[in-house]
């Protein structure tokens, strides 16, 4: 299958895009935020659908609303990054703002369920480059701030006390979370962005408790499903999305099962 | 040198007044039990020592230094306010999390910073219990944890915010006594603030009992009396001692016990602003 280039560039696209979303949403996970995570991917809906409309490309007004929206949510702070409801109005109300710039655009309608649900196969080599200096960048900006942030997530009000700035770090975390989640969505699509980055962190979360083993679990379970996904579409031809939606449940399912398998097998000890 | 020296400090939350012109001084390596019902300002004192509350008009100095945040020689173990079980992480890591988690950069520990954390998880005896995840160890021993998580940097001064809240007496004795120990291993000052008296009696140097705004500082004999309490509850307070314990009473009812219950409380004691 890699004798055709649209199966270069999407394995391509798919192992940058996994590599930063398994880092990146280890942390999403840790932090209790997924939530504004996927808050954040309906809102980079109404900005794809609106860069088209002023005739720029889709990922760019994907990238610009996305950050926009995760630096104010950082700003707003805590209180309003775990208010479900707030923010299930603000993506209800987003998806809806795509929904009528589509509508001025009626040309672009074909295009609303590749920006929905992905299509990886569609991604050309420029897009590739593109995913790639934004991985590079989401990345090198979680090593910089990952030792504050992880010590902000663990113990606010110690690491307050320490110095450490938890708005700052909320901001720069939403900011990096945003970016990925343009990335993420030139294969998933904006609807299935918690598939690559919830699915195998919290995964991970579920099979290991130390950091650093989480984190390359997270990155290899990542990339075991969007490259399988993209493997069984070519030989199935149904859509990649949903293969790597059903594997991301797959796995999330069985690394909830797992520890409890193991421990069934254990004398059990009562403290 | 104090290890603390409030001068006519005022704290304030939001226009509300905490503390209102209070001025206290607290010697190096003494034992300081913080009481008080809820709402007195034990934990805003505390973070007013940490910098992040501000000293309004007075002075604070740690240390002999301004208090400012980011003090490193200042441990801090915050009042647990949300289950840690959420978080899928063993012991190790979550302390370890603690480690030079100001710097930029990566959270790769090193030879020297991971013996730091398996010596302040020794210290407090959970060097075990720390391989476990924290979703599966039991109150008691995440209040270990968030200790060992105070002790990394080696402080000089320790403030511990209700660390003795959701525990059974027999875990709250054995707390107790391992800070006390572990305040005469060091040669560190210790705040250890806590809403009831007794299971602190007998280990603590002195008491700084807030309410009201005011705030009193001396010896259990020396604070811990009607005069005293009546000034700082503004109400009629008795104090009453059976065997080793101390009741504080007002009109029949163990405030300490009550306090919790506020509507109990503001019937028996008037408390103006709230
Ligand atoms: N963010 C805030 N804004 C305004 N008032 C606050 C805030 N936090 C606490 N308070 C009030 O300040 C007082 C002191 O609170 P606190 O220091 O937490 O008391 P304690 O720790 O002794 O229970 C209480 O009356 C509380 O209601
Ligand atoms: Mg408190």
């Amino acid at each position: 299958m890699f004798e055709y280039d649209f199966m270069q560039n999407a394995f391509a696209a798919a192992t940058i895009v996994s590599i930063v979303a398994g880092l990146v949403g280890y942390f999403l996970v840790l932090r209790g935020e997924t939530f504004a995570g996927h808050a954040l991917a309906h809102v980079g809906f109404t900005g794809a659908t609106g860069a088209v409309l002023i005739g720029v490309a889709p990922l760019w007004g994907m990238v610009a609303m996305t950050v926009a929206a995760g630096v104010s949510m950082g700003f707003l702070g805590e209180r309003l990054a775990q208010r479900d409801v707030a923010i299930g109005i603000v993506l209800a109300l987003s998806l809806g703002f795509g929904l009528l710039f589509l509508h001025f655009f009626t040309a672009f309608a074909s295009q609303a369920t590749a920006l929905l649900f992905g299509n990886v196969l569609a991604v050309d080599m420029n897009t590739v480059w593109i995913l790639l200096a934004l991985g590079i960048i989401s990345v090198a900006a979680l090593a910089v701030i990952s030792r504050p942030l992880l010590f902000a997530s663990l113990q606010p009000e110690l690491a307050e006390a320490k110095g450490v700035s938890l708005r700052l770090y909320s901001v720069l975390f939403l900011a990096v979370t945003a970016l990925t989640i343009a990335e993420c969505a030139q294969i998933v699509g904006v609807l299935l962005v918690f598939a690559l980055m919830v699915g195998p962190a919290a995964a991970a979360q579920q099979l290991t408790t130390r950091i650093g083993r989480g984190l390359l679990l997270s990155v290899g379970l990542a990339l075991a499903e969007a490259w399988s996904g993209i493997t069984l579409a070519f030989y199935t031809d149904w859509p990649s999305s949903f293969w790597i939606t059903a594997l991301s449940a797959g796995i999330y399912l069985f690394s909830t099962l797992l520890p409890r398998m193991l421990r069934t097998q254990k004398p059990v000890w009562i403290a | 040198m104090n290890a603390i020296s409030f001068h006519d400090v005022t704290l304030r939350l939001d226009g509300h007044v905490v503390l209102d012109n209070v001025s206290l001084e607290i010697v190096q390596q003494e034992f300081i039990g913080v009481l008080g019902p809820n709402g007195a300002g034990k934990t805003t004192l505390m973070r007013a020592a940490l910098g992040l509350v501000p000293a309004g008009g007075g002075k604070i100095d740690v240390l002999g230094r301004l208090a400012t945040r980011g003090n490193p020689d200042i441990g801090y173990m915050p009042q647990v306010r949300r289950a840690l079980g959420t978080m899928r992480l063993s012991g190790w890591d979550f302390v370890a999390g603690v480690v030079g988690g100001h710097r930029l950069g990566m959270p790769i520990l090193g030879k020297t910073d991971r013996a730091e954390v398996d010596r302040a998880l020794a210290l407090v005896g959970a060097s075990e219990l720390a391989h476990r995840p924290l979703a599966e160890i039991s109150g008691g021993e995440q209040q270990r944890l968030l200790l060992a998580q105070a002790l990394i940097g080696r402080p000089q001064l320790l403030l511990l915010d209700e660390p003795l809240s959701n525990l059974d007496p027999h875990h709250q004795q054995a707390v107790v006594a391992l800070v006390k120990s572990l305040q005469a291993e060091l040669g560190i000052t210790v705040l250890f603030s806590a809403h009831e008296l007794n299971p602190l009696l007998g280990t603590i140097d002195r008491v700084l009992y807030l309410g009201h705004g005011q705030a009193a500082l001396g010896t259990v004999d020396e604070v811990i009396t009607g005069p005293v309490l009546s000034r700082i509850y503004g109400s009629e307070i008795d104090v009453v001692r059976l065997k080793n314990r101390i009741f504080v009473m007002s009109g029949g009812h163990d405030v300490e016990r009550d306090e919790h219950r506020h509507d109990l409380l503001s019937e028996q004691t008037h408390i103006p602003g709230r």
